[in-house]
């Protein structure tokens, strides 16, 4: 097995495995959304790399040229991008509305806060 | 890239977080320029290093742009990933290698594509060709999964601003200045 053949795997991994770390580890809400972002183009990584083909072009058919790159993760990933965005604005309208409830978007603070709460309630029934 | 991905992590002033994320977006549409993704790096740059940019701005002025310290250790989380990441590069050892022109990506559909595409629909771009004539139904849900966002975004953010207004009336009637909840 050769590990230069296998180095945009391990780049891809890396950056999932960043992305992936500020997701559970971070409590900030923004700063996981950001997270859920670098895993999502770190995705996107996965999707293209192995669909070039050293010595190929972008698959935009014209003369003289009989090497083309996959085009179908591309097709695939443009949809990807979209949609993720997408998620992302309704991420942080989540994250708004949140801070506007809460006074606060730090995860601990919240469950600590929904946690008083619900000993309150108990107290009064 | 690694570098931004990693200074994510680390910093705490979510402005030089967003800003960051930027940079990476930008990085990341070159590497895909590179890897021959045109169509994909043009929306990278545009979506990811623009819009995203953007909002992400927008809901740090919404919402405070400070991060506080950690309380957890973050030796778990730590555990957990370099885990994952061992199982998943164990995973990719079997994978085909980088470029490799028998790879079963290579071997399926695509040669037909770009065999048969251009003939059939005239469109000397591939990915339009298939984004839009083979594949029409993906771009579908994509604009139902959009459409479906932006209502949600502004179901949540209409939500909002009546009952502001309704709560700081009772309070002001009840005297006491601050809302409780």
């Amino acid at each position: 097995m050769n590990l230069a053949s296998h180095y945009t795997y391990f780049v891809t991994i890396l950056l999932l495995m960043v992305g992936l770390f500020i997701v559970i580890a971070r409590s900030n809400l923004i700063k996981k959304l950001v997270g859920l972002g670098l895993f999502q183009t770190a995705v996107y990584l996965l999707y293209i790399a192995p669909g070039k083909l050293i010595g190929g072009v972008a698959p935009i058919i014209g003369e003289g040229f009989d090497v083309y790159s996959n085009p179908l993760p591309h097709v695939l990933i443009l949809t990807a991008i979209v949609v993720g965005v997408a998620t992302l604005a309704l991420g942080l309208a989540l994250v708004v509305r949140i801070k506007e409830a809460y006074g606060s978007i730090e995860e601990e603070e919240i469950l600590e806060r929904d946690a008083a709460d619900e000993l309150n309630a108990t107290d009064r029934a | 890239m690694g570098a931004a991905a990693i200074g994510i992590a680390r910093q705490r002033n979510l402005f030089g977080v967003v800003l960051l994320s930027g940079i990476y977006s930008f990085l990341m549409a070159t590497l895909l320029v590179v890897l021959d993704a045109v169509d994909v790096a043009m929306t990278e740059a545009a979506v990811g290093a623009g819009i995203s940019t953007v909002l992400l701005l927008g809901a740090i002025y919404l919402a405070g742009s400070t991060e506080s310290k950690p309380i957890h250790k973050p030796w778990l989380p730590l555990f957990v990933v370099a885990v994952t990441g061992g199982v998943l590069v164990y995973g990719t050892l079997g994978l085909p290698a980088f470029s490799d022109p028998q790879a079963p990506i290579h071997q399926h559909v695509a040669p037909q594509y770009l065999k048969e595409g251009p003939e059939k629909t005239g469109v000397p771009n591939v990915v339009t060709e298939v984004l839009a004539s083979y594949r029409g139904f993906d771009t579908l849900g994509e604009t139902t999964v959009v459409f479906t966002a932006g209502i949600g975004v502004i179901a949540l953010l209409r939500r909002g601003k009546p009952r502001k207004r309704f709560k700081s009336r009772d309070s002001a009637k009840a005297g006491d200045g601050g809302g409780a909840s």
